[in-house]
């Protein structure tokens, strides 16, 4: 089996993979290595085609592909970064050894001093949420199908229904409609959108495509290809409401409905893994629970603005550089952060404290849609921070940086809350 | 005459405040329910010279790719978007390209290039 | 293709049944013709079943079910080296709940006996426990019969189509037979949608068309009411659950909703038992889920309904008659039955062949054995199970091994490949998934669907609009509607 000996090993050569690869060359290592399944880096950018990225990052609105090769084009100037494409890991051990395996060299071993998990997310599937009624041809989740529209060059159907209006949901209503295809309507199980007022004012609204808030699939017919669907309003606990059920003609069915980060190889090393955001728990500097293994992007937490996923992918290759050299110390002790009332998840779950370390950043997200809130840190009952917030939704995640010494007055547990501004909590 | 108002959610920051424009006879003429100065102007353009920013692909003929990501260089007026889309969908470009390479110039007549938002190889 | 004309025998229907008998007849020396209506093997009820090589103590010993299950079951084990299958001895428990269900058990038990099962046992509370801490905790005990098992039916279906293929027989898909053609009472062919097609015996095993298929002969001895049964599948990371079959205490009707682990490693729960109308109905529904999900959580309490990947349905051909219908036609000459094929059909399926080759002798057909009969399908290759070693080996000679396509099942371009080109290959989406498992796995093909498609329309030459998932129009993706065409040469100038 051929051996390639490397300081950092970076599954997965989109946005994260990308950024930390550049991160670990910024912070000494020699040698890094990104394996990627696919036959271009850039990941899943490559196929969202429309603009709106980089504005914290570049301070401009880039498209998808644009971003990637900002990143692609540093990767590709720095010798250190070696690159394996069309290439499959199969196995990581716990002694960093990963076999991955690819056409041209077959089996392949890797030994790195550092792994950073960059792999991202796949997307929830129809038979995950157990929608009834036939399996006919024509039931697409959108980014498959924004795959084959973008980069391979087919339609997925000309008249389309999309469930749920999360942001790929409402980018694929106005792609579809831009490709000649009729988007009839979007169907939000929740009481709103998810996804930015931006995208549903100039995905949605711009073309006249009705949202049907409340609302979900009960039914899907059709025997060889899909013929419609059957929508039915929904009460508080979203439960179908007997009697409120419309059927809509379609020939296509695409399914924006949430995205799982992709932990496979991360599970079978058992690294502690968060339940809530799906990803492995990992500390200030993206290390796991497993000493020299990283994490960043989707993979640990599904993100909105790729300009944070590439700021995890810089701090997770900065430090696993790091930690190759020897240079990450132990620390002094851990804290665990815990989200609270009204927040479903706060990145990173710990806090490594040591004598010098520097400000952390938060990544939280609210449970349901706030507005005139108070964000609040506090350890053992005693504050340690308050952000308020005129609003805030679950489609947008919210950042709030902790100085160090505010971190090193906590006691082993953080917790992050929301209360009402005017005391009520 | 003839007094509308026009229900607008702005776009400008995560707030999403919902406005109300006034227009009499097409014109704007206030607005009320929206909290700054960047939300009074994005209602303003708004209704009277909405604009959007238009991605689409082409196809390429002889890369490495399928399918070229293009971007409007700058907004197009927005009833004018579905039609340029339109007009994009019958072109083929051959490869090689490089990003920011001109695919199609002055789009409908108005002014705007139409751009190559990545480089594509030759096969 | 040329047109086909003349068999001596037709095997209506490309299900586990049909296939099965074109395997066992391929062993003599006869032109043996199989038409499939659909576009491909197993899409009728041996696609949607509960996978069970049944030990064969439920029917009763004076049915042909009751006769047939212990004989198959006991064929498998020969058969899953010759024909590379599937299959996992895994035994199966049935749980009683209270003294009632008990009584069933000892029945169970006696009946078993009768039926020729081996090995049979009952075992108190403790005991099966021991074996399956996740089962609810109050049963009565349970009967334990080592000697059933769980088999991927699809690859059971193919693969003994693939064996009688070998041994020369031909297998037609989208050829659907419309009529079994007769003269003064004899059988003379079947016309179908390719076409008349002559033949001295046809054997119909149409599955839940079996019993129009008949009445087109004039034969309406019988009846099948298509009944449906709803599955859940999980993904393999909660098959810890259970490691053997898990049945309920039998009622009349059926055998119960089961939690059981599939030969592939998955769990599965259902089916229930309901009577529909229209024999293309496999359409699951909220109130048939939500039913087997209750009565799975009587066996095991905790279902991980998170962990669920897909759903679907399949149709019970359900005689009137309630037992198989494996006999020649008493008034049509040259047609025989093999129908009216429910559970215990799939773990039947080799003794249902050996007892039609019986009926056909019985009938005047002279059988001559083949002295070159090939008993052995080639093996199939999984990369995946592999030593590094051999995998690298493989992929030095032939690089589409290397390439790995269906990232949840790490199923390789090379295995996709393989099952596009063997006898009775894929030309579906889904036929692939059947064969190789691409597409199985906990993101449903997200992942691998588009790259499946375009290796099948490389494979076969079409169109990437031409390929279909599954059903003769599911076509999967269609061409973008260009405007009007135009080549531009471009201006390099960066903004």
């Amino acid at each position: 089996m051929i051996e390639r000996i490397v300081d950092v090993a970076i599954i997965g050569g989109g946005p994260a993979g990308l950024a930390a690869a550049n991160g670990a060359v910024a912070n000494g290592a020699e040698k890094v290595l990104i394996i990627e399944r696919d036959r271009e880096l850039g990941g899943i950018l490559q196929q969202c085609i429309h603009n709106g990225f980089g504005l914290h990052r570049f301070h401009e609105e880039l498209t998808g592909p644009g971003y990637a090769s900002r990143y692609v084009k540093m990767v590709q100037g720095q010798p250190q970064i070696e690159t394996m494409l069309d290439t499959m890991v199969l196995e990581i051990s716990a002694d960093k050894t990963i076999v991955a395996v690819n056409p041209r060299e077959g089996v392949v071993c890797i030994r790195a001093k550092a792994v950073i998990f960059t792999m991202g997310c796949r997307e929830r599937t129809r038979g995950a949420i157990r929608i009834p009624g036939q399996r006919p041809a024509g039931v697409f989740t959108a980014g498959a199908a924004q795959r084959m529209v973008n980069m391979e060059g087919y339609l997925p159907g000309k008249n389309i229904v999309i469930l749920g209006s999360g942001d790929i949901g409402l980018i694929m209503a106005r792609r579809m409609t831009l490709e000649g295809a009729k988007v009839h309507a979007c169907i939000e199980i929740m009481p709103y959108s998810n996804g930015l007022t931006r995208n549903v004012v100039q995905c949605l609204e711009d073309f006249d495509i009705p949202l049907f808030l409340a609302h979900s699939v009960v039914k899907i017919h059709g025997g060889d290809r899909i013929t419609g669907i059957t929508v039915a309003q929904v009460d508080d606990n979203r439960l179908p409401i007997p009697g409120t059920e419309f059927d809509l003609p379609c020939d296509c069915l695409l399914l924006s409905v949430g995205l799982i980060p992709e932990n496979e190889l991360s599970k079978n090393i058992g690294l502690a893994m968060d339940d809530i955001t799906g990803g492995p728990i990992v500390d200030q500097y993206r290390q796991t629970t497993l000493p020299g293994f990283f994490a960043a992007g989707n993979v640990v937490h599904v993100h909105d603005l790729v300009d944070f996923v590439s700021e995890e992918g810089d701090i997770a290759g900065k430090w696993a550089a790091c930690y190759g050299k020897g240079q990450l110390a132990q620390p002094e002790r851990s804290i665990a952060v815990k989200p609270g009332k009204s927040i479903r998840s706060v990145v990173p779950q710990q806090l490594a404290v040591t004598r010098d370390m520097a400000a952390v950043r938060l990544f939280m997200r609210v449970t349901e849609p706030q507005h005139k809130l108070i964000i609040e840190i506090a350890s053992e009952g005693r504050v340690i921070m308050e952000r308020r917030l005129p609003i805030a939704k679950p489609g947008e995640m919210i950042v709030i940086d902790i100085p160090a010494e505010k971190i090193r007055t906590a006691s082993e547990i953080v917790s992050v809350l929301v209360k009402q501004q005017g005391g009520e909590k | 005459m003839a007094s509308v108002k026009r229900k607008l959610s702005c776009i400008v920051c995560p707030m999403s405040c919902v406005g109300e424009v006034l227009l009499e006879d097409g014109k704007f003429v206030g607005v009320t329910g929206l909290t700054c100065q960047r939300g009074r102007e994005y209602a303003q353009e708004e209704v009277t010279f909405p604009k959007r920013m238009l991605t689409t692909t082409v196809r390429v003929t002889g890369g490495e790719l399928a399918l070229l990501p293009v971007v409007s260089r700058t907004a197009l007026p927005k009833d004018k978007v579905f039609a340029s889309a339109r007009c994009l969908s019958g072109v083929a470009v051959q490869a090689p390209i490089h990003e920011g390479d001109v695919i199609y110039a002055n789009i409908l007549g108005l002014g705007v290039d139409i751009i190559a938002a990545r480089d594509v190889a030759a096969s | 293709m040329p047109p086909i004309e003349q068999a001596d025998i037709i095997i209506i229907g490309g299900g586990v049944i049909g296939t099965a008998i074109a395997r066992e007849l391929a062993r003599y020396r006869l032109d043996i013709l199989l038409v499939e209506r659909q576009p491909d093997l197993a899409m009728g009820t041996s696609k949607a079943n509960s996978g069970i090589l049944h030990a064969g103590f439920d029917a009763h010993p004076d049915t042909l079910k009751g006769q047939l299950n212990a004989r198959g079951n006991e064929l498998y084990r020969t058969l899953e080296d010759e024909l590379d299958l599937d299959i996992r001895w895994v035994g199966s428990l049935v749980v009683a709940k209270d003294e009632e269900d008990r009584k069933v058990l000892e029945e169970l038990l006696e009946r078993g006996r009768k039926n020729g099962v081996p090995g049979l046992e009952i075992l108190p509370p403790e005991a099966v426990l021991a074996r399956e801490p996740h089962l609810a905790p109050d049963i009565t005990g349970a009967l334990w019969a080592p000697s059933a098992g769980v088999i991927c039916p699809f690859r059971a279906t193919i693969a003994f189509a693939e064996n009688a293929v070998q041994n020369g027989a031909r297998v037609v898909t989208e050829c659907g037979v419309n009529k079994i053609v007769t003269d003064n009472g004899k059988v003379t062919g079947v016309d179908t949608t390719l076409g008349f097609i002559g033949a001295r015996y046809v054997i119909n095993a149409a599955g839940v068309h079996a019993d129009c298929l008949s009445r087109t002969a004039g034969d309406n001895s019988y009846s099948i009411k298509p009944r449906k049964g709803e599955y859940i599948l999980f993904d393999k990371a909660v098959n810890h659950l259970v490691n053997t079959v898990l049945f309920p205490t039998p009622s009349k009707v059926s055998k119960g909703i089961l939690v059981s682990p599939t030969a592939h490693g998955n769990l599965f729960i259902g089916p229930n038992a309901e009577d529909v109308a229209d024999a293309e109905d496999v359409a699951t529904s909220s109130q048939g889920l939500e039913g087997i999900i209750a009565g799975a959580r009587r066996l095991v309490p905790a279902i991980p309904l998170q962990a669920a990947i897909v759903q679907f349905a399949g149709l019970r051909a359900a005689a009137n008659t309630g037992d198989f219908i494996i006999q020649a036609s008493e008034t049509v000459s040259g047609l025989i039955h093999a129908a009216g094929i429910q559970s215990p059909g799939l773990s039947a399926a080799p003794a249902i062949a050996e007892k039609i080759v019986h009926i056909l002798q019985e009938q005047g057909l002279s059988l001559q054995a083949k002295a070159d009969f090939i008993t052995a399908t080639p093996k199939r290759v999984h990369s995946s199970e592999l030593s590094y070693e051999e995998r690298q080996q493989l992929i030095k000679s032939n690089p589409l091994y290397g390439r790995v396509i269906c990232r949840c099942e790490s199923i390789s371009e090379g295995e996709i490949v393989d099952a596009i080109h063997r006898p009775c290959g894929a030309r579906t989406v889904d036929g692939v998934k059947r064969r190789t498992r691409a597409g199985s796995g906990r993101c449903q093909g997200g992942f691998c669907g588009p790259k499946v498609t375009a290796i099948l329309a490389r494979e076969l030459g079409i169109p990437i609009t031409a390929v279909r998932k599954d059903a003769s129009q599911s076509y999967l993706f269609y061409d973008k509607m260009p405007v009007e065409c135009e080549v531009v040469s471009h201006d390099r100038t960066h903004s």
